[in-house]
């Protein structure tokens, strides 16, 4: 009894202790979690506090004078003829009549500089699109330029002193007078999600780079879940247990650990300069990323398999089916949403590698958006850095917008994979 | 099965590719990234007002785009490699030995480098000499053959007038072209200011090259990365700091920081254009003439790059910082364009 006693006075004593253990450890694990909250809510909120201002575009409306006999068209004139004909001087005019006092030849090119150089092409298009405004009198809505678009958008303080400011008083009083008869206008920029890269900040835009992101994607995906679905299958379910596989396994393992990079030098090497592949091609962008993406692939499928209780398998046998139909039937199924989770979390790491696309060309200027995976193109995170390096301060917006899209393009792959799991996932 | 089938699958899809790969109809290039900022503005004005596609432009560094741009005359080796420096003796050899035997060298215009700082902060005017004195790894003592490891720590061990303010350089690092740059016509023009070095030149180039073109890495030089967005960032953080890079930057950051004068030349476009200011390069293109005519659109783009509305004095290139040549030099090159005249080494 005594023995007892003792024994329960000595729990109880520790009994506290314990607790205090328990509470220390649960509080330090909500810590940690906090913490790792706290700098995803910072990076998140700085970068789309940045990015905001990109998604709006500043736009100035002109009357523009579409005269035939000037502009030596007709609406029945071919495109080509068209397309040769000179915007400019339209939008020139139309800026030279709001503002007739500007002579000096210095003012005009200020004045000149108000709308973007894009603003020319706009016109074209607009023309090429609908002939029946040839020959009238129509207000336009141009883009203005990306000094004009800082200054509004208040990047730019007006309140500075002249000499330290980007836009000087003389461009900044036909700001102001375009302001007051409410030619200025700011608008949602679509632009910025149906064009491809400039080097005007104000006509740059993400789809290029979207597409070929997707397309990369689309290739790698096509490469890599057959080819890593049946290794994992064979590996986990047919191959005989020997030194070779044995080998393979620590190969694919140590492969999965390869720095990105030389997969880039193996696809310059093997697939452009062997096999004269397109540079700068998702296509080749995709077979190099799919090499990096095989072992992760596998490794996951193959702990996904090897989760799929063996009572199943053993099930399948003694109903007697043959080994490949207990395996393609019964296991394969049930392995799949931890396959497909493998898959998408090897495709988001491919989407956001730049490295192995260095080698290969993939850092590229690409103005025409992608049409097939054989066009040059290049992809979000190679886009974010070129645009990180442009010194036109307008690109800064747009770099953290870019972040803001790819960010986005990883939560979607994500959901898809949460609900792909959730559909198929089988409780046993 | 269907491993085999991807494997048959995939085999098609490259032995297919492979033959699409001949025929290209969009201009490929690649090379310097100084020259990028030019060449790209060029390329999308040209996608936009001609039917041919836009040019492909890769940023491959000087020298790794002439390792490209040698590499053969197959159509998918590049037409045109961007150079922030004249093309070397040795890499006009590969090229000749792979078959690229006429090239066209089109010198486009000038780049700066400047020394800046924040705006509010003190105004510096500095010496080729005094960056020499300042970011050498070894300095002269004041007598002849003699150096020792920089000892100035403040601007005003360099030289009496300059601010009392620790030496803090934020620059690029060794593979950067505007690292070499700034190393052969900064810190190379100070160093020459000594009798002694410079007659090393002739008794001992590779000593002369060690003094005069190593950089001290004792802390005072920082290596900011490639990013010159980078270094604007950093310089408006920390006032006492100076930092190198491109004329351009400075252009278009003129509201936040303020380029420093040397040997008395401010950085502004007038002063590099004419030479006064003494810390710049010229910048060049490359053109593969045997792809001239095989890829559409190859004259026409050279053209509109040599054309008076993009590399001329008002041009859209100057626009973007690029400092335009003399009348005659623009000529001269405008001439040898049209004629595509070889370059002989």
């Amino acid at each position: 009894m005594i023995d007892k006693n003792t024994m329960t006075v000595k729990v109880e004593k520790s009994l506290k202790k314990r607790y205090l253990k328990e509470k220390i450890f649960k509080s330090m694990g909500f810590i940690s979690v906090a913490v790792a909250f706290l700098f995803l809510l910072m990076l998140i909120s700085d970068i789309t506090i940045k990015a905001l201002p990109a998604f709006v575009q500043t736009q100035i409306i002109l009357q523009v004078d579409l005269n035939e006999q000037d502009l030596g068209i007709t609406q029945q004139s071919s495109v080509d003829e068209i397309r040769q004909v000179d915007f400019r001087r339209v939008i020139r005019a139309a800026l030279k009549k709001q503002f007739p006092q500007v002579k000096k030849r210095k003012q005009k090119k200020d004045l000149y500089s108000l709308v973007s150089v894009g603003a020319e092409y706009q016109l074209r298009d607009l023309v090429l699109e609908n002939r029946e405004i040839l020959g009238t009198t129509l207000n336009v809505t141009f883009i203005a330029d990306d000094d004009v678009d800082a200054l509004i958008k208040g990047a730019i303080d007006r309140n500075d002193e002249e000499s330290g400011r980007r836009v000087k008083d003389f461009k900044l009083n036909l700001i102001e007078t375009l302001e007051k008869h409410g030619q200025i206008e700011k608008n949602f920029n679509w632009q910025f999600f149906s064009s491809g890269d400039s080097r005007e900040p104000e006509l740059a835009g993400i789809k290029g780079a979207v597409l070929g992101s997707l397309y990369t994607l689309l290739v790698t995906l096509l490469m890599t879940f057959p080819v890593a679905v049946s290794a994992a299958i064979y590996l986990e379910e047919f191959a005989p247990k020997n030194r070779m596989v044995d080998f393979i396994e620590i190969n694919i393992n140590n492969l999965a650990a390869v720095p990105s990079i030389v997969f880039g030098l193996l696809g310059l090497a093997v697939f452009i300069n062997f096999f004269e592949l397109p540079r700068s091609a998702p296509i080749v962008g995709g077979i190099v990323l799919s090499l990096m993406t095989l072992p992760t692939i596998i490794i996951a499928s193959r702990s996904a398999i090897k989760a799929v209780p063996p009572s199943l398998r053993e099930a399948a046998l003694g109903l007697g089916a043959s080994k490949m139909q207990t395996v393609f039937h019964h296991v394969f199924p049930a392995a799949l949403p931890g396959i497909l989770t493998g898959t998408i979390i090897g495709m988001a790491q491919a989407l956001g590698e730049t490295a192995p696309l260095l080698m290969i060309g993939m850092v590229a200027f690409i103005v025409d958006i992608p049409q097939s995976v054989t066009d040059p193109a290049t992809v979000l995170p190679i886009q974010v850095y070129l645009w990180a390096d442009s010194p036109e301060r307008g690109f800064l917006e747009k770099t953290s917008a870019a972040i803001l899209v790819l960010i986005a393009f990883l939560i979607t792959m994500n959901a898809i994979a949460i609900y792909l799991r959730k559909k198929f996932e089988k409780k046993w | 099965m269907k491993k085999f089938k991807t494997l048959l699958a995939t085999t098609a899809l490259i032995t297919s590719l492979s033959s699409m790969a001949a025929g290209r109809d969009y201009i490929s290039i690649v090379g310097s990234s100084t020259v990028y900022p030019f060449a790209t503005v060029v390329a999308e004005r040209f996608g936009k007002s001609t039917n041919f596609k836009t040019p492909k432009i890769e940023s491959t560094g000087t020298g790794g785009g002439m390792k490209l741009f040698c590499k053969g005359i197959n159509v998918d080796t590049a037409d045109i490699t961007n150079a922030s420096r004249r093309i070397k003796a040795s890499e006009f050899a590969m090229c000749q030995k792979n078959g690229v035997k006429d090239i066209v060298e089109v010198l486009i215009g000038y780049d700066g480098i400047v020394v800046a700082n924040a705006i509010k902060s003190h105004t510096f005017a500095l010496t080729r000499k005094d960056l020499f004195l300042a970011l050498a790894k070894e300095v002269p003592t004041g007598k002849d053959g003699e150096l020792v490891a920089n000892p100035n720590k403040k601007w005003s061990d360099v030289r009496k007038e300059l601010p009392n303010v620790k030496i803090e350089v934020l620059g690029p690092p060794p593979t950067s072209g505007t690292r070499d740059a700034f190393v052969e016509l900064a810190m190379e023009g100070g160093c020459k200011k000594f009798d002694w070095i410079k007659a090393t030149k002739k008794s001992n180039k590779a000593k002369y090259k060690s003094i005069c073109h190593t950089i001290r890495e004792d802390g005072a030089y920082i290596e900011a990365g490639e990013n010159d967005n980078l270094i604007i960032q950093k310089l408006q953080k920390n006032p006492d700091a100076l930092g190198i890079f491109g004329f351009s930057f400075l252009d278009q950051n003129a509201d936040v920081v303020k380029g420093a004068t040397i040997d008395g030349g401010a950085p502004e476009f007038d002063t590099i254009a004419d030479g006064s200011y003494p810390v710049s390069r010229p910048l060049f293109f490359y053109v593969k003439k045997a792809h001239v005519g095989k890829i559409p659109g190859m004259s026409e783009f050279l053209k509109e790059f040599t054309s008076e509305k993009a590399m001329g004095e008002e041009g859209y290139l100057t626009d973007k910082g690029l400092i335009p040549l003399d009348e005659d030099k623009f000529k001269t090159v405008q001439d040898a364009v049209k004629n595509l005249k070889p370059l002989s080494l």
